[in-house]
């Protein structure tokens, strides 16, 4: 406060601020470009940001994980394979696993899921139960994902039909979302015995090996291991880094925002070209002015301050204005589109923000700069006689 | 003994039209000792004006130089001109040239920003100003459009008296006003001068006689004539 008391005393501001009211509407529409220069940019930021969040977010947190599946012409990973994935180092679970597409019945209903044969200790490294146990090795019972268990109402207890198979529900999964793994939410649970009954074809060899390193920062390095060894005299295996996705989304997200951006900062371009343009005919009109300022011991440096100091006004007053609009608008936006704002309440938010408003002040200085150094240059004799 | 205060030394001015050019100065040379009060008259574009925005660097002569003060501004840029013209010139114009969006006590503010006086300081001389050029204090808060053109002349005085300095240049500063208000304005002048400012006032006014020491007679940019 004690600030403003000071600039508002100042005379040079004082003199800025009675030139900007003294073109009411033209001031307003320069501050009108400015507004939605700074809203362009950091709506747009904050857009871009929020859709990466809530993108991001559903993605659940699968950063530690690697995925390994056969190379193009095999068939399957080895259970020689996992044995010497075993003797690497750094990694936490090794989780192979056997699936196929089915359709689930039960009484007269049919879902589509997915059979995985897994041992019931690796399956507890991946999901968390929402209701009942994990199925005993050796018997007939299943496991469901949350999707397969809500599409066909079933509980714990309930009996399903498989391949003209009964298997006993004894315990439905937590909902996981999307995963770069499996998609445990659509996944029917089965001990090896019981995939065997209900594929006996099956072998033994496993169509992905899922496997959890130690510590997140092990990723590389396990990775490097695992081809290092597997892939040692041809190329045997892929692996799929889970982290690597996240990268990815990031990276599609940046450039989303930089292009949104992009936009806006076309948006401040215009409003810098009319500032410029406002200032322009403002100094052309107060040339008489310059003049005498000049005559009674003004600068140049003086009087480029003081055109300055009004494109600054100018600037610090419309974005801070448009830094405001775009908190209140976009929260709105935000609230009625995703109906939940806490992405908007990220830091980066206000880092946008700040950005916008930054870029909204940085170009009203840029826009002021030609006219500022017009008024400054000219010749007080020439700036008297001027009518 | 008394010092130049301004010294011109065979000044000429040339203007340059496109190709032709105009020789309102041709060689003029005069001194100025402090506290005179020097007349310059002459017909309609004798070169009056030209000569006082000289001394009133506001210009530069083309050829020869001036000195005010000692200080020669044939050879400053256009900063060191700005220093002398703050610090010791007020100048007085015919149309007055007040700025019409300011109330005649921040006209009469607007040269003590630039010599970065504080606004206190700035607010209570000015009050000072306009009562040494006889403005009545209920005009102070007035804008200049508000006012009879006398009592613009006069806010004008007091913004040319605002950073205390040696030397007033006044162009036909009773061009605009009737005789007896132009009357008024002279004597302020006047007084100005007997209180120790030097006075350089360009005129076509004859009556100018009675109050200056000493009068210069300019015809086609040279001195004719020079009275004591
Ligand atoms: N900026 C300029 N460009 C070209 N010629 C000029 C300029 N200023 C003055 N002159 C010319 O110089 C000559 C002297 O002009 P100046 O204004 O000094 O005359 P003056 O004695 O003040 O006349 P007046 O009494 O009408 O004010 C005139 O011929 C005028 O046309
Ligand atoms: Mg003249």
């Amino acid at each position: 406060m004690k600030l403003i008391k000071r600039i508002r005393r100042n005379m040079y501001a004082q003199l800025a601020e009675r030139n900007l009211r003294r073109q009411k509407v033209r001031t307003a529409l320069a501050a009108i470009g400015i507004i939605i220069g700074v809203m362009a940019i950091a709506s747009m930021g904050i857009l871009g940001n929020t859709l990466k969040l809530s993108v991001s977010e559903s993605f659940s947190d699968v950063g530690d994980k690697l995925v390994i599946y056969p190379a193009m012409g095999e068939d399957s990973v080895t259970q020689d394979q996992v044995n010497r994935m075993e003797r690497i180092a750094g990694i936490e679970h090794i989780i192979p696993y056997r699936s196929s597409g089915e359709a689930v019945e039960y009484r007269d209903e049919t879902s589509y899921g997915t059979v995985y044969r897994m041992k019931e200790s690796n399956l507890r490294h991946l999901v968390d139960m929402e209701s009942g146990r994990f199925f005993k090795e050796g018997s007939t019972d299943c496991v469901l994902g949350s999707s397969v268990a809500s599409n066909l109402e079933l509980e714990v207890g309930s009996k399903i039909e498989i391949e003209d198979t009964r298997l006993r529900v004894v315990g439905i999964l937590k909902e996981r979302g999307m995963s770069v793994d499996i998609s445990t939410d659509s996944g029917v649970f089965v001990s090896h015995d019981m995939y065997s009954k209900l594929y006996p074809d099956a072998e033994e060899d496993y169509r992905q090996v899922i496997v959890i390193v130690e510590d997140i920062a092990l990723v590389d390095t396990v990775k490097t291991e695992l081809e290092d060894t597997l892939n040692k005299r041809e190329k045997k295996i892929e692996i799929f880094a889970a982290n690597s996705i996240n990268e990815q989304i990031e990276s599609a997200f940046q450039s989303i925002s930089m292009f949104l951006m992009g936009i806006g900062s076309i948006s401040l371009l215009v409003a810098g070209v009319s500032i410029l343009n406002v200032m322009l005919m403002s100094t052309m009109e107060r040339t008489r002015e310059i003049g005498i300022m000049k005559a009674v011991g003004a600068s140049r440096s003086d009087v480029l301050r003081m055109f300055l100091l009004e494109a600054l006004i100018l600037g610090i007053f419309a974005s801070l204005l448009g830094g405001i609009v775009t908190v209140v608008g976009s929260l709105t936006l935000i609230y009625f589109i995703m109906e939940d704002v806490t992405y908007f309440f990220d830091p980066t938010t206000f880092l946008y923000i700040i950005a916008g408003i930054f870029f909204g002040i940085v170009t009203s200085l840029i826009g002021g700069l030609y006219p500022a150094w017009k008024a400054s240059m000219m010749n007080p004799l020439d700036a008297l006689r001027y009518e | 003994m008394m010092t130049s205060i301004v010294e011109v030394n065979n000044a000429v001015r040339t203007y340059r039209m496109g190709s032709s050019k105009v020789h309102a100065l041709k060689g003029v040379s005069f001194e100025v000792r402090e506290g005179d009060f020097l007349a310059i008259m002459g017909s309609s574009g004798s070169g009056k004006s030209t000569m006082l925005n000289l001394i009133g660097c506001l210009d530069k002569p083309t050829k020869g130089t001036i000195h005010i003060n000692g200080v020669n501004i044939a050879k400053l840029n256009d900063d060191g001109l700005t220093d002398i013209r703050r610090d010791n010139i007020g100048f007085i114009f015919q149309q007055y040239n007040l700025i019409p969006t300011l109330t005649a006590l921040e006209n009469v503010e607007i040269p003590m920003i630039f010599k970065r006086l504080s606004p206190k300081k700035r607010r209570k001389k000015a009050l000072r100003m306009l009562e040494l050029a006889q403005l009545g204090r209920e005009y102070a808060t007035h804008k200049p459009g508000e006012l009879s053109g006398g009592q613009q002349q006069r806010v004008a005085i007091a913004r040319a008296l605002a950073n205390d300095p040696p030397i007033i240049l006044a162009d036909e500063p009773t061009g605009n006003l009737d005789s007896k208000t132009g009357k008024g304005v002279m004597e302020l002048l006047s007084d100005l001068n007997r209180k120790g400012k030097t006075l350089i006032v360009v005129t076509h006014d004859p009556k100018i006689i009675e109050y200056s020491n000493t009068t210069i007679y300019l015809q086609d940019g040279e001195v004719v004539d020079e009275i004591d």
